[in-house]
């Protein structure tokens, strides 16, 4: 349908946020993604939690691999700079893009064969370096755009639409995430937008390597029974263990809460997000524990969504590495040049 | 067999073992001798391995300043054990072997037409030093100190040396000067008087400095304004990237003029997890306006051309250092070639093509690096420094770095958000100028104007994504003009007129550049004459053409088998290829003077005799 051009023109009554923009100044173009497709839920709840939260459209840099999932940048944001770059390799890019200029919001988008198949070892590493981003995989545990064939996260034994059962062992990211050090680690469903939401937002403003995994069905390839990446099987074995609000710490928290056991993670610059307890005992402080529950439940055939980690004072790869606040790609031949003179004694050192 | 009598001018060859300290002696040596005003040149030849293996220091000495390696060996320090026979049967007739004749060795292990001195190096340290460590150290430093009285070297010189590099450390200093005059007082009581080769006090070295390509090319991407670097350790590249962060640590750190962030860092060096990650990396850095580079090898260009096909097509600033080494595949890792010629000018599947810098040495890989970041911006491409493991690991003597302090970096084509807010027009892909370079912004300049997606995808001029052809063709196009549009920005092809009009000339690039200047003027003493023509980069000036045109035989002198730059002529100006002779040099050693001259002098003399229709008399090695 991308004939479609979408009207410029916003209804006058449009709501506009604390940075002056309605919901459409953070759409994109018409996706061109396949009719009841997850992937275009979760470029709305992107949409959903970026004016939200007041975010300039311009201050985001989007960046995807190749795939179905990748498309998705063009269709929200459409006042960021975007990115598309070669299969499996956006993490690398968004590493170097978030050296250059420390002070924007880098969302990587990509899809479980661009980060666990191809691209599983940038994905790896990006996550270990603690890159300050917003990194969600798109799960729906097949190839879309090639046609149908298994990704790496299809589980063992579900079943191609052509009918071919999956003799491999499936990849878990989140467990993979959790595992090499990421600072907070979701799981959410592109079915379930009032909790996906929340998930994106809390994402956005931690500090560190934020990786949520949202599966993501497929609704050409990887929707009918037998599968496990189906709208119907992840609605029936969709094990939350929690929900959450988040809470700019902007706002005065004034939302009365029904009974049940609360949580309140206090993030970097006074953001909190809000913990329901769903499962007894669940603390998404706890990395091992995380891992533990994350396995039990899974054995069990579960698949377990909500927030499953957070480090509330994580650092980044810029702490990391103690640059000056001033973004790289800012400096002048002043800043970084030592001049004439200097040289002059670097000669003088090597006669 | 006469005895080899020089006077600056000759070749020592250090044979020692991998990991046995040897390294900075040797050194020590080469820069003794700087010191005493006679240029040398020195080269590493070392095996791929850390400790045990056989490792050489070859030093030319030579107050002509004939800087490459000449081939030939009058004093061989024979130090290995392992490497015995080969390092004895490599000396000139009439030279010289040193050696440790603690243990006594059979006569049939030596050779009668050279001159054998032997010194108990072994039992003096045994003697000297209770600790093994010592022992295998200061018998370096002594066999320098018997040399330094056999070759006339001034030991205040050596002990100069001591003092600035071992300064506040007395304890080490003194040390290192009882060993060097043990070792002098040893050859001055024990050894033969009547040694052939001497080092005499000259004026020759000028201002010139003594430097490793690699420091230099790191340099250079501290004053061209580098703030990324990612890269993956390779020989022979990684003693940039670490060149590149102690001079970070050095120059970079804020001094305290932001109290809220005392010793902030004005850098990122990120070492990734392989070439495709660093190249990646660069690409995300340039893309958002920040001077990156990475340094590589040949395996590690391999990997990364789909990047590289990326930069090119969506038009990012990407500067990659390239110290070549041995190939194909793990090749020769520790030994040199210029063989990613082609490899580099097309990297990438599709059509493409990309600027490629040949530095001759390290001044100019500092030149060249600091240029290639500004030309990345300027023309939005991939840009490429092609140096070798002769330039980037060994110290060369070459002209002393120079900066103009008004120079501003040339960060190319920028809209600003002034301009956007003016209304000035941006389409990402469009040729405004007539150069074929479009206008580009940065993510985050403007809320509602000058944004765009980049894509590895082919678009239309407004960036959008497209597949029809006329778009494309534009595109291409336009890019090949873009390509033009760099020949004159590139550093221009270096001529040199021959003494009487010649119907010949010689085409070489990069670390070919002192052993051609020796091989031309041993061939003008011949009575040969030739015109010569430096590359320094691709794409190439028409001069290149007009040179060709301007002789009957034109020889193409590189380091690889198939005559790489040769086929890169061949390719861009369609010349007749039996109109360019190749002369290649490939087994893993640096180029010399005598076999350019030798391959030249006998191609000329054939032409002479037969007449000789077919250019494709590839050279066998010397």
């Amino acid at each position: 349908m991308t004939y479609i051009v979408k009207p410029k023109l916003h209804h006058p009554s449009l709501a506009c946020n604390a940075a002056g923009f309605t919901r459409r100044n953070y759409e994109g173009a018409v996706s061109t993604l396949c009719a009841g497709c997850g992937h275009d839920s979760i470029s709305a709840a992107i949409i959903q939690a970026c004016w939200e939260l007041d975010i300039e459209p311009h201050r985001v840099a989007k960046l995807s691999g190749i795939g179905c999932s990748s498309k998705t940048p063009t269709y929200f944001l459409g006042q960021s700079h975007g990115f598309n770059t070669v299969h499996g390799r956006m993490p690398s890019v968004l590493t170097g893009a978030n050296l250059a200029n420390k002070e924007l919001l880098y969302l990587g988008v990509s899809g479980d064969g661009d980060s666990a198949s191809i691209g599983i070892g940038q994905f790896v590493h990006a996550i270990r370096r603690g890159v300050n981003m917003v990194y969600i995989v798109e799960n729906n545990g097949v190839y879309g755009l090639t046609k149908g064939q298994f990704s790496a996260t299809a589980d063992l034994g579900s079943k191609s639409k052509k009918g071919v059962t999956n003799t491999d062992n499936p990849l878990d990211m989140v467990g993979l995430a959790l595992q090499l050090g990421a600072t907070f680690v979701a799981r959410g469903f592109s079915g379930d937008k009032p909790q996906l939401v929340p998930l994106i937002k809390a994402a956005i403003k931690h500090k560190g390597a934020a990786f949520l995994d949202v599966i993501s069905p497929c609704v050409a390839f990887n929707n009918h029974p037998g599968s496990t990446k189906s709208y119907d099987y992840v609605r029936e074995h969709n094990e939350a263990a929690n929900r959450l609000d988040f809470i700019d710490g902007r706002e005065e928290i004034t939302i009365d809460y029904a009974a049940g056991e609360l949580i309140d993670v206090t993030q970097h610059d006074g953001n909190v997000i809000r913990l329901r307890k769903l499962a007894a005992n669940y603390s998404p402080h706890d990395r091992v524990a995380a891992m533990t529950y994350l396995h039990e439940r899974q054995a069990k055939g579960e698949v377990v969504t909500g927030l499953l980690y957070v480090d509330a004072d994580a650092d980044d790869l810029h702490g990391h590495f103690n640059t000056t606040s001033t973004p790289l790609n800012r400096l002048t031949a002043k800043d970084l040049n030592p001049g004439a003179a200097a040289l002059a004694k670097i000669n003088a050192a090597l006669r | 067999m006469k005895p080899i009598e020089a006077v600056n001018d000759f070749v020592v060859k250090f044979a020692n073992v991998n990991g046995s300290g040897s390294a900075s002696a040797n050194e020590l040596f080469a820069k003794s001798i700087l010191r005493m005003g006679v240029p040398v040149s020195p080269r590493n030849i070392f095996p791929s391995n850390i400790q045990g293996l056989p490792t050489w220091y070859e030093v030319r000495v030579t107050e002509r300043g004939w800087l490459g390696r000449r081939g030939g060996i009058d004093l061989m320090v024979a130090m290995n054990p392992q490497t015995w026979d080969a390092d004895v049967k490599e000396i000139e007739p009439g030279g010289y072997l040193f050696y440790d004749n603690t243990r006594p060795l059979p006569a049939s292990k030596f050779r009668d037409d050279i001159n054998v001195i032997g010194m108990p190096l072994t039992a003096i340290c045994n003697r000297t030093y209770a600790d093994a460590r010592q022992r295998q150290l200061f018998k370096n430093i002594m066999y320098i100190g018997a040399l330094s009285l056999l070759l006339g070297i001034d030991p205040a010189e050596i002990e100069k040396l001591f003092g600035e590099q071992y300064k506040g450390k007395e304890k080490l200093l003194d040390s290192n000067v009882k060993a060097l005059h043990l070792g002098r007082d040893y050859a001055q009581e024990h050894l033969p008087g009547d040694f052939g080769l001497h080092v005499k006090r000259a004026n020759a070295v000028g201002d010139r400095i003594f430097v490793e390509g690699n420091a230099a090319a790191a340099l250079g991407c501290i004053y061209g304004g580098a703030t990324v670097c990612a890269w993956y350790p390779i020989t022979p590249s990684s003693s940039l990237a670490e060149a590149f962060q102690k001079y970070c640590m050095k120059y970079r750190v804020d001094a305290g003029t932001n109290p809220d962030e005392p010793g902030a860092n004005k850098f990122a060096v990120v070492q990734a997890e392989d070439e495709i990650a660093s190249i990646g990396m660069v690409v995300g850095a340039g893309w958002n306006g920040a001077r990156a580079f990475t340094t590589t090898s040949g395996p590690g260009i391999s990997l990364m051309n789909e990047f590289i096909g990326l930069a090119y097509f969506a038009e990012i600033p990407v500067t990659i250092i390239d110290v070549q080494r041995g190939g194909p595949s793990t090749g020769m890792p520790t030994r040199t070639q210029q063989s990613d010629v082609l490899a580099c000018a097309y990297a990438s599947h599709g059509d493409t093509k990309h600027v490629l810098l040949f530095p001759e040495d390290p001044h100019e890989c500092f030149e060249f690096s600091a240029q290639a970041l500004d030309l990345a911006d300027r023309l939005q491409t991939p840009i490429f420094v092609l140096t070798d493991l002769d330039i980037g690991m060994n110290q060369r003597l070459c002209a002393p770095f120079a900066w103009d302090d008004a120079r501003e970096l040339d960060r190319g084509k920028v809209m600003t958000a002034e301009e956007l807010e003016a209304g000035k027009e941006f389409g990402r892909y469009k040729d405004v100028d007539g150069d074929g370079i479009p206008w580009r912004t940065y993510p985050a300049t403007h809320p509602k104007r000058g944004s765009f997606f980049t894509r590895g995808t082919s678009k239309n001029p407004e960036a959008r994504y497209s597949e029809r052809g006329d778009d494309y063709i534009y595109n291409m196009q336009r890019l090949l003009k873009k390509f033009d549009t760099a020949k004159a920005l590139v550093p221009q092809p270096v001529p040199r007129e021959a003494a009487h009009k010649t119907r010949h000339g010689a085409i070489y690039f990069g670390s070919t550049s002192p052993a051609m200047s020796e091989a031309i003027a041993a061939l003008e003493a011949d009575g040969l004459h030739l015109d010569t023509l430096r590359l320094r980069a691709f794409p190439f000036p028409d001069m290149v053409a007009d040179f060709i045109a301007a002789h009957d035989k034109v020889f193409v002198v590189e380091q690889n088998r198939d005559a790489q730059l040769r086929s890169l002529i061949v390719n861009e100006f369609g010349i007749d290829p039996a109109k360019l002779v190749p002369v290649l040099h490939y087994d893993g050693t640096p180029i010399t003077a005598r076999f350019i001259a030798r391959s030249i002098s006998e191609e000329i003399q054939a032409r002479n005799v037969v007449r000789i229709d077919s250019g494709k008399t590839a050279r066998g090695q010397s």
